[in-house]
């Protein structure tokens, strides 16, 4: 039975080495590519029209420029506009990756904890220098909970401190383990497929079920790491 | 949600692949070397798609949006506009229904008060015709009894020496006939 694991294999397709460090574009890379390059068309080609009464496509650019700026809207408020761009690009782009990454054969960078982890960290980083950016020392205060006994600060500043240090934990862990878990299991029930010849109807029946609930765990993982993002965000801008 | 599919994801890999949480811990995505090419291409491939969204796909978009929302806004405020003037043409039409009605009602009256008069001039006028041919009646069959009477004293005279000749045989002159005729008629006045 194949490796369920395999999809997960990162092969060079272009090796390269750049100042003693590997470059080589992958499978991964070009996916990533191919993501980027996807929503630039999306974005581009369907507002190209211009139409008053928007078209499936335009409607769906335009849905999900509204739907970010929305987002960003209720969680940040209007300071959040500068970062619209960004918080934009990483919701397509986990989005578009982790649906791409559901075509048969596909590569799914998202499933990568690095990939993952790399933007998690950026986020956290970013968020963090905007709040000492705007806030300077008082960016600390974030860490003592108000209205707190003074006695109780020694144990809840740490664990205030710990918290916020598991937030890039917590989101790249949670993009890269439902991407993970969800393609491994459908892989699962692949083998039953093939293994059970006849039989194979049931699990094949599961893995349908499988592949509309991992377009719906696509989309809300994309939505949840960008959220939470604005969230960072907020508590960077606002304090408490 | 994610950590318990993650676990049964392991656990159903462990038991197909035999190797168990050891070959899961396997995982290609834990394997350092694959870490610098797809930091790479990932920093690579997020800087173009930050550039493209910011720089020419989101400003194209929210032109668009913009436009419909300044067209949506100018349409309403002409819709505003047309929805003024209908009013005030209304409101000129009913002033203007309203002066033509006075002006008819005006008009009406002045004619009936015109044909009332005219009615009562000419009802006098024919009630004074009517007088004068009264009159003028009244004056003739006064002169035709006042001729009638003298004709009748005439015939009276002559009837009075007619019937004395032929009852008494004798003529009586006109003069005394008329003194008798007078005496009589004096007498049953």
């Amino acid at each position: 039975m194949a490796d369920p694991l395999h999809q997960f294999e990162v092969v060079p397709i272009i090796p390269l080495e750049i100042g003693g460090i590997d470059a080589s574009l992958t499978n991964a890379g070009a996916f990533m590519l191919l993501a980027v390059a996807t929503i630039s068309v999306f974005m581009i080609a369907s507002v190209r029209g211009r139409d008053l009464v928007p078209g499936r496509w335009q409607s769906l650019a335009e849905l999900s420029y509204e739907f970010v700026a929305n987002m960003i809207r209720d969680n940040v408020g209007t300071e959040g506009r500068r970062y619209f761009p960004f918080v934009f690009s990483l919701f397509m782009f986990i989005l578009f990756g982790n649906l791409l990454g559901l075509i048969p054969y596909a590569f799914t960078f998202t499933s990568h904890i690095i990939v993952t982890f790399a933007m998690a960290m950026f986020v956290f980083l970013g968020v963090t220098s905007i709040g000492i950016a705007l806030h300077g020392v008082r960016f600390l205060g974030f860490f003592v909970p108000s209205g707190v006994p003074k006695l109780m600060l020694p144990l809840l500043v740490p664990i205030e401190i710990i918290s916020y240090l598991s937030r890039p934990v917590s989101l790249s862990i949670r993009l890269f383990a439902n991407m993970t878990a969800g393609h491994t299991m459908m892989k699962v029930f692949a083998g039953f497929v093939v293994m059970l010849g006849v039989g194979g109807v049931a699990p094949l029946a599961v893995d349908v079920a499988l592949t509309g609930f991992e377009f719906l765990v696509a989309f809300l993982q994309a939505y949840v790491f960008t959220v939470l993002t604005c969230l960072y965000l907020n508590d960077a801008i606002h304090l408490h | 949600m994610a950590f318990s599919r993650l676990l049964w994801a392991t656990v159903a890999v462990g038991l197909l692949g035999g190797a168990g949480v050891a070959r899961a811990a396997g995982m290609p995505q834990l394997n350092p070397e694959v870490f610098p090419p797809q930091l790479v291409w990932l920093a690579v491939s997020f800087l173009i798609l930050y550039l493209v969204m910011a720089r020419i796909a989101l400003p194209r978009v929210s032109q668009v949006l913009e436009e419909r929302q300044d067209r949506i806004e100018s349409d309403l405020k002409k819709a505003e506009q047309l929805k003024g003037d209908a009013e005030a043409a209304e409101r000129a039409y009913e002033a203007g229904l309203a002066e033509a009605r006075a002006k008819a009602q005006a008009a009406i009256r002045a004619a009936n008060q015109a044909a009332s008069e005219k009615a009562q001039q000419d009802l006098g006028d024919l009630a004074a015709r009517l007088a004068g041919e009264v009159a003028r009646a009244e004056a003739a069959i006064a002169e035709a009894r006042d001729a009638a009477m003298a004709n009748l004293e005439a015939v009276s005279v002559e009837l009075a020496r007619a019937t004395a000749e032929r009852l008494a045989g004798f003529e009586v002159d006109e003069r005394t006939a008329r003194a008798a005729y007078d005496a009589v008629t004096r007498e049953r006045q």
